[in-house]
């Protein structure tokens, strides 16, 4: 189910999601699904001679991943807005850790919504991307 | 180094069903399993699904100016994406018409020093039948000075 308004006060949070260790596997699939199919980030030889040690993380498929988290908290139907800012690259064997929350809600018209702030954190600390998300509730929520 | 004369370029209008496959796919791919994309007979597209325009703009020639902005390939990097619904995303079995346009090409110095070259192309999407606009895309590039830091 998803969340209550009055469930979601500023600061309201979900559960963190972790995702790892990434695999090429995982960079593989997701371009086929978007049709990206830059070579960076699945050709081992081609991410060397980029000066690469390894394939690039696939940018959009942990904002994919970020996405999937907000919808799974406040609902597919629900979303009005994504906007994903990326900080520092991510690599095969990372673990990722994503989490949110709430960081305002307005009533507009009848409408309510809330502005969630999603962040996507590798296991050395660093933070690979960090996203607003835009969630209408229902009134029945 | 970016072309500023770029700004305002319009592509050519393309379409784009929405599929249901292609959302199971797109929502497998983003480790989703939420049931409203993939047992709903006509689910919601996910969030950044509307990026699957690669599939439809390469059939269409003219509809891509994103190329005309001549950001370098080797220090070129995604740099943010917006995605806005006016309303819930298009569902599954939506015909959209989609429209791309270079809205800024800009500049700042970076924090390491070295000019960084933004670029922001905006892509609308209107429902094919009532022309109503259903969402927005908004993607920035940037391009370093230098080629992007490698594996520390």
């Amino acid at each position: 189910m998803t969340a209550r308004w009055d469930e979601l006060e500023p600061g309201a949070t979900a559960p963190e999601r972790r995702v790892g260790p990434l695999t090429r596997t995982d960079f593989v699939r997701y371009q086929g699904a978007s049709g990206d199919m830059n070579p960076v980030h699945h050709d081992e030889v081609f991410a060397r001679a980029a000066g690469y040690d390894a394939p690039l993380g696939v940018g959009m498929f942990h904002a994919g991943v970020m996405a999937t988290w907000a919808t799974d908290w406040l609902g597919p139907e629900n979303v009005r807005g994504f906007k994903v800012r990326w900080k520092e690259p991510v690599w095969p064997g990372d673990v990722l850790t994503i989490g949110g929350r709430v960081a305002k809600r307005t009533e507009k018209d009848g409408e309510r919504r809330v502005e969630v702030e999603i962040v996507c954190t590798r296991q050395t600390g660093g933070v690979a991307a960090q996203a607003t998300a835009v969630f209408v509730v229902p009134a029945s929520g | 180094m970016a072309d500023e004369r770029t700004i305002g370029a319009e592509g050519k209008p393309f379409e784009m069903d929405v599929e249901r496959g292609k959302i199971r796919e797109l929502a497998r791919a983003t480790l989703s399993s939420h049931p409203a994309y993939m047992d709903d007979e006509h689910p919601v597209c996910p969030p950044t699904f509307l990026t699957t325009t690669f599939f439809w703009e390469e059939r269409a020639p003219g509809s891509n100016p994103w190329h005309l902005v001549h950001l370098d390939p080797q220090r070129g990097m995604h740099a943010e994406q917006e995605y806005v619904f006016h309303g819930p995303p298009p569902r599954a079995g939506t015909r959209l018409v989609c429209r791309s346009r270079i809205e800024s090409v800009f500049h700042k110095e970076g924090r390491r020093g070295g000019t960084l070259t933004f670029a922001v192309m905006v892509t609308e999407f209107r429902d094919a039948t009532t022309g109503v606009l259903v969402a927005e895309a908004r993607m920035t590039g940037v391009e370093t000075e230098k080629p992007p830091e490698a594996q520390p």
